[in-house]
């Protein structure tokens, strides 16, 4: 199996490299010859990259321990769905996904765009390639997952207990993958308008909807990432800003900034610049990120494995950043001078927005833009200080949370204001008479809001203005959908069903983002108040012992341990009732595993509608005649694992290709 | 200079101004945020300098140094980096995983009275797994818990 690994990820190094060539060759001297091969090449890559993928799972299912990361990752007494995730157990088999994610990426990519978009494809197709020929060239140097191991072992230590412990570790990591991955496509997309020269709204339009694709997996990622973190760690909490956290944070900051000003580009030709430097600082980040994450650098729970493979890493960010740099200083002035006004795009124009009108949706996108700025400069500041104070000053230092919720409380604020504002505003101008009158509905939808938080007992005043940016902001979005339906009800005598079917077919796009908006909107609040409104207590319980806490009563009868077969579990029993509601069954675990001294401590909880009650284990003596337990009680948190799923909905309902406008757009084409 | 150039150095000249203040209110912000890491021969040879200043200070738990009293929720044990070692104090329940010899890091203050008192003790997670001693084995810790095989 070594050779075969070895095989294929050598193929795919060389189709990596030939397509990269053909590619910019292809663009350069418009051959469609150089094109069409490159497209075979880019087939190939994929096939031999997804099939070395394969190879290796096939490798740790079969317990092949002559395979070097087989014998590090896997064991006999693996269940055989950790088997499988264990793909991207540790470093040298997560790079090896890496690539076969970007295999999956290029094939859809090809598939999706065919043909089309002569202009453009051949050297996307190129920088795609130059990107998997790195990846490609790392898993068959630094990073062989594919290694012979001699002696053959006869068992392995298994995969890091952390992946075992939760099955949404083999949800998680591919999510974040493929939304890492992805970005390399817009990233390529901007490279090949420079290199063109052009960037009509054409090739916008697709180039957004591939910014969108993983900038979704990766919203997702995130927040499964947070639930995987509330369900295993044993802490409590979703969000530490923790490096690795807020390395999945940066490209998702700058992505949904670029998403935003992409519009402002589509429809008002604006932000040109700033959109290109957005697009690719998030293909940047993600290096960024997946370096901190893979490389070590950080101490931190996901840091599992050290190598040779950072520094490699870091030079490949250094060579994507000074190209980057250079191929914007070197052809920016080519899309500028694309518009009939060259002074109008300019990066000056477009920085200080003299030609906006305050009351305009892209003045709001503008700020929303500026803010999102300001977000992922400070969260990448305060990441990376403790490095640079190491490597400067030679001085070991952390950077607290305080520091990063004193900018996330106020830019997040800050956020969903705008999120309230500019939905309401139209493109262009408005009046400040109407724009007052388009507030009105929303603040008063705000006051009730924030009025009913209050009266579940959450008066704090951040929150309060939370809550009450959050009704304001979703009766705007809303009645952007709403009022429509209404005037053709009013004038056409239209059914509400015929009503809201024509607003939605003639404005598909605003309104998906409106629903992804919907999606925020439950997360900030929910984020308020389970943060801010969090119980938290330890109890030291003897068997049969219950304690009171935040209106639950909690009791301790016994623990077990339960023998698993690849690890033993001590199970604590606990029942819990609420205000003298019905019972329920918590089982806070301590899971052994055979390669580990410490057991995981793996939390249980109740999910209500209303509120949580997490219960963590401490200590428990080897009778198990009492127990100290963490409770924790923490309203409203459950919603917030809703909420990436209602944006992806939302980005997909706006994202989608019209059937009819792509047929059309299609037959054009035949024709031309 | 034409026009085109001159405009381009003003949007750098203009981004570099805007994020050097950012950069600067941002480091401005995280002092107070900031902990430094000391060990306890750093904290020793700094006396009574080092009195009221928080930081977190990494070692080991020293050997049969550690008294946990669960009904009080009091801590209390010594943390050693091979030379000094400190006398360490808390309240509330240690981590799980806290064990005399593991790699610990407490965030607190230097008090007056010679003791580091904490507010949060964090396990340092060493990357390599061992596996359990002798007598280390859950089925021998709990052994009377033991249910039968599922």
């Amino acid at each position: 199996m070594s050779f075969i690994g070895q095989s294929l990820v050598l193929a795919s190094l060389f189709f990596a490299a030939a397509g990269a060539v053909l590619g910019f060759w292809g663009g350069a001297k418009r051959s469609l010859k150089a094109w069409d091969m490159a497209r075979q090449a880019a087939y190939g890559f994929s096939g031999t990259m997804i099939l070395a993928n394969l190879a290796m799972v096939y490798a740790l299912i079969t317990h092949d321990f002559s395979v070097k990361y087989v014998a590090e990752v896997g064991s006999l007494a693996t269940p055989p769905y950790i088997t499988v995730i264990s793909l991207w157990a540790s470093l040298n088999g997560s790079i090896l996904f890496w690539g076969g994610v970007l295999g999956v990426y290029v094939l859809g990519f090809i598939w999706i765009h065919g043909s089309r978009h002569r202009e453009y494809m051949p050297y996307t197709l190129g920088m795609i390639l130059s990107v998997s020929l790195f990846f490609a060239l790392l898993v068959a140097s630094v990073a062989d997952p594919f290694a012979p191991m001699n002696p053959v072992p006869l068992d392995g230590p298994g995969p890091n207990p952390l992946l075992a412990n939760h099955w949404l570790m083999g949800v998680h990591p591919p999510t974040l993958y493929l939304g890492y991955v992805g970005m390399v496509v817009p990233f390529s997309m901007i490279c090949a308008a420079l290199l063109a020269g052009r960037l009509d709204n054409g090739w916008m339009q697709p180039l957004r909807t591939w910014m969108i694709i993983p900038w979704s997996f990766l919203t997702v990622g995130i927040v499964l990432g947070g639930w995987w973190s509330y369900g295993v760690l044993g802490w409590g909490g979703y969000w530490a800003w923790d490096p690795v956290e807020n390395a999945s944070f940066h490209p998702w900051l700058t992505g949904t900034a670029f998403i935003h000003s992409a519009m402002v580009y589509q429809r008002r030709g604006g932000l040109r610049i700033w959109t290109l430097v957005l697009g690719m600082a998030t293909f940047l980040l993600t290096l960024v990120g997946t370096f901190m994450t893979r490389s070590g650098v950080f101490n931190s729970v996901h840091s599992f494995t050290q190598s040779a493979i950072g520094p490699v890493f870091l030079v490949f960010i250094g060579v994507v950043l000074v190209f980057s740099v250079l191929l914007l200083a070197l052809r920016e002035h080519t899309l500028a001078d694309d518009e009939e006004t060259s002074d109008r795009t300019s990066m000056m124009t477009a920085l200080l927005g003299q030609r906006y009108d305050v009351l305009s949706r892209e003045f709001a996108i503008l700020l929303q833009n500026a803010v999102f700025a300001t977000f992922t400069f400070t969260v990448l500041l305060g990441t990376l200080y403790p490095l640079i104070a190491e490597a400067m000053l030679d001085k070991q230092v952390s950077v607290r949370e305080p520091y990063f919720d004193q900018w996330a409380l106020p830019l997040g604020i800050l956020l969903v204001f705008l999120m309230g504002v500019g939905p309401a505003l139209p493109w262009g101008r408005m009046s400040p008479q109407r724009a007052m009158k388009r507030f009105g509905q929303p603040a008063l939808a705000g006051v009730v809001f924030a009025g009913l938080v209050a009266l579940g007992g959450f008066t704090g005043i951040w929150t309060l203005v939370t809550a009450f940016l959050c009704g304001f902001a979703f009766v705007a979005n809303f009645g952007e959908f709403w009022t429509p339906v209404q005037v053709l009800r009013k004038k056409r005598g239209n059914s509400l069903g015929e009503a809201s079917a024509k607003v939605y077919t003639r404005a598909r796009r605003r309104i998906g983002g409106h629903i992804a908006h919907y999606g925020v909107l439950l997360a900030a609040i929910t984020i308020a108040l389970s943060k801010g409104y969090k119980e938290e207590r330890d109890f030291t319980l003897n068997q049969g012992e219950s304690a009171e806490f935040a209106g639950w009563t909690v009791t301790y009868h016994d623990a077990k341990l339960i023998d698993e077969g690849f690890r033993n579990s001590v199970t604590v029993n606990l029942t819990a009732a609420h205000e003298g509601g019905r019972s329920i069954e918590l089982h806070p675990k301590m899971n052994y595993y055979p390669t580990q001294r410490e057991p995981i401590f793996t939390p249980d909880m109740y999910t209500g509608p209303v509120r949580d009650l997490y219960a963590s284990v401490i200590e428990l003596p080897p009778q198990g005649e009492y127990v100290v337990v963490r409770l924790m009680d923490m309203p409203y948190v459950s919603w917030l694992w809703l909420a990436p799923f209602i944006i992806v909905f939302g980005t997909a309902v706006a994202a989608w290709p019209a059937r009819k406008k792509k047929s059309s757009s299609a037959a054009r084409e035949a024709v031309a | 200079m034409t026009p085109r150039a001159k405009q381009r150095l003003l949007a750098v000249v203009a981004l570099l101004v805007v994020f050097g203040t950012l950069g600067y209110l941002s480091t401005q912000s995280m002092s107070e945020d900031l902990v430094y890491y000391w060990s306890p021969t750093e904290l020793v040879d700094k006396g009574d300098a080092a009195i009221g200043a928080t930081v977190r200070l990494g070692g080991m738990v020293e050997q049969e140094s550690v008294d946990w009293r669960p009904q009080e929720q009091h801590l209390s044990f010594r943390i050693t980096d091979g030379e000094e070692s400190v006398q360490v104090a808390g309240k509330g329940a240690p981590p799980q995983m806290f064990r005399e010899g593991i790699g610990v890091v407490v965030e607190g203050k230097m008090e007056g009275d010679g003791v580091f008192h904490t507010t949060t003790v964090m396990i340092k997670h060493s990357n390599e797994y061992q596996p359990p001693e002798e007598g280390e084995m859950p089925t021998e810790v709990y052994k009377s818990l033991q249910t039968e095989e599922r």
